[in-house]
């Protein structure tokens, strides 16, 4: 099911990310998805390894956004099944978290920054400084440590989008699905916030699956690329990037790897897109 | 100071109106309106204090008690509508149907049920003034974020939580909004009940006044529930400043 990237020579000079990404957290399993007589997906096969940063990219009217809804249980498949280690998922698991794309609606307007954050670990934690204290340290760690008393609609998009971010950290979740988070703030924030990802996802660990619908943010942020395509849509390919652990706006994104990759990710989606139109 | 100069522009159109009354009523010789001076003195008489224990302390635990029920009923049965729309389409032309009803209507079925003691006016108090708290809590509730419904779906929130951190502050300033309107109308339904056989109460003074000629009175019974209603509505937006913050300060 996966299609190896040629450059195998590539491959082995960036050896040590295959040691930090270990064994298959979520497993995507034959899943399909219809909605009446309308098929939205057809029998998608993909594992996410645990410690990995995958970016699905495809082109729009892809069901991406269905297959988020199915892969975090807030929707039923109609054919096979997602599995977060062995447990097959039939409601939102706790070792989940999700950002989504419209951060000034995501958050509660009534709350300030903390309280947002503090929120989702109720159920959790008993002890209301012991969340506290995991707030903070979330904040923190997306930079809004002085923030933390103010309305979330008193700050900027970007801004917003690191406090919902921060929510998902705190709640300490295996894997954090973002469907589209940074399609709604201006450029120079996008990078901010995608280095952000990058750094917070290095530091803490986690397991990151990024919708995006820009080729660019998903060849720099993952480690591999999954490609979707197709009526009913399947996957089309499943590439490794393998552009090291550090990365950089500038000097990664004018490397040849990254050239390359972004080029065949290109192809692959407008072809695709000829395909189905 | 900004704080005076506010009270002061709030003020300032009062005082020349009562001021005006007070001068222009000076002579007057008519029965039906005294002059103002003797209507403050009265008022002043008979209200400080035994009047406030007599008639104003009963009026104020009916609405008091009335609003509290309405705004059980409004909130509580607000919520449960609000979170089950497909009911709540099924029985709103009832909703609409009985919200049409002058809730005065009602007396006088109440009266056979319930008698003419507090029960009774309680009862018709809640019921009148319950609609507007009802119906905004609905539509506050109904109107909440869906992308918030799927952040708390994700953070497995259980009920008890997406009420309490989700539905309700969504829905509570309509449900303010509509308490407002829901003060207004318990006052008057207050008035009314109590005009009909009581032997206390606001309502009940300013009738029994003007029944045995005692127009003074009257006023004063007037005056007193003029002040009554203001000074509701000032704790009604002391306790909305406070739990509206956030919504004010966002709306600027």
């Amino acid at each position: 099911m996966e299609n190896q990237e040629s450059g195998k020579t590539m491959e082995q000079l960036n050896e040590p990310i295959l040691q930090v990404v270990g064994e298959d957290l979520l497993t995507i399993d034959g899943l399909g998805k219809s909605y009446g007589t309308n098929e939205v997906l057809r029998n998608l096969n993909v594992s996410v390894r645990a410690g990995e940063f995958m970016c699905i990219v495809g082109p729009s009217g892809a069901g991406k956004t269905t297959l988020l809804q199915c892969l975090s249980g807030l929707s039923a498949p109609s054919a096979g099944e997602v599995r977060l280690r062995d447990k097959v998922i039939n409601e939102p698991p706790e070792e989940m978290a999700i950002v989504f794309q419209d951060y000034s609606r995501s958050l509660m307007p009534w709350m300030s920054v903390l309280d947002n954050v503090m929120l989702p670990l109720r159920n959790k934690i008993k002890s209301k400084s012991e969340r506290k204290a995991k707030a903070m340290s979330a904040l923190e760690e997306v930079g809004l440590k002085n923030h933390v008393g103010k309305y979330p609609w008193q700050l900027s998009g970007g801004m917003q989008q690191r406090v919902a971010i921060a929510r998902a950290l705190a709640y300490e979740p295996a894997i954090v699905l973002m469907d589209e988070p940074f399609a709604s703030v201006d450029a120079q924030t996008r990078a901010e916030l995608e280095d952000l990802t990058l750094k917070v996802k290095r530091h803490l660990g986690i397991t990151v699956l990024l919708v995006t619908h820009d080729i660019d943010e998903a060849v720099y942020l993952s480690d591999r690329v999954l490609v979707l395509g197709g009526s009913p849509t399947g996957v089309v390919d499943l590439v490794e990037t393998n552009l090291g652990e550090e990365r950089d706006q500038i000097t990664t994104k004018s490397t040849q790897r990254f050239a390359e990759i972004r080029t065949q990710v290109y192809q692959q989606i407008r072809s695709n897109t000829i395909k189905v139109s | 100071m900004k704080r005076a100069k506010l009270v002061l522009w709030e003020i300032w159109l009062p005082i020349i109106l009562v001021a005006l009354w007070l001068i222009l009523s000076t002579n007057s010789v008519s029965i039906y309106f005294p002059p103002l001076a003797e209507i403050l003195q009265r008022t002043w008489d008979v209200w400080f204090f035994d009047g406030i224990v007599e008639n104003l302390l009963p009026s104020l635990w009916r609405i008091l008690a009335g609003l509290f029920f309405a705004v059980v009923v409004g909130v509580g049965g607000g919520v449960i509508l609000g979170m089950l729309p497909k009911f709540e389409e099924s029985i709103r032309p009832i909703l609409e149907f009985l919200r049409a009803t002058p809730g005065v209507a009602l007396l006088p079925i109440a009266i056979i049920f319930l008698g003419l003691g507090d029960n009774m006016k309680i009862f018709m108090i809640a019921l009148a003034s319950m609609w507007p708290i009802l119906l905004n809590a609905i539509d506050g509730v109904r109107s909440v974020e869906p992308i918030l419904l799927r952040v708390a779906e994700t953070y497995r929130f259980n009920l008890k939580d997406r009420i309490r951190f989700i539905y309700l502050p969504n829905a509570a300033p309509q449900i303010f909004a509509g308490a407002r309107i829901s003060i207004a109308i318990a006052a008057v339904v207050m008035v009314v009940t109590e005009m009909i056989g009581s032997a206390n109460g606001l309502g009940y003074y300013i009738l029994d006044s003007q029944r045995t000629f005692n127009i003074l009175n009257m006023w004063s019974g007037i005056i007193v529930l003029g002040i009554l209603g203001y000074l509701l509505n000032f704790a009604f937006r002391g306790v909305e400043g406070a739990a509206l913050s956030w919504h004010h300060k966002r709306n600027g």
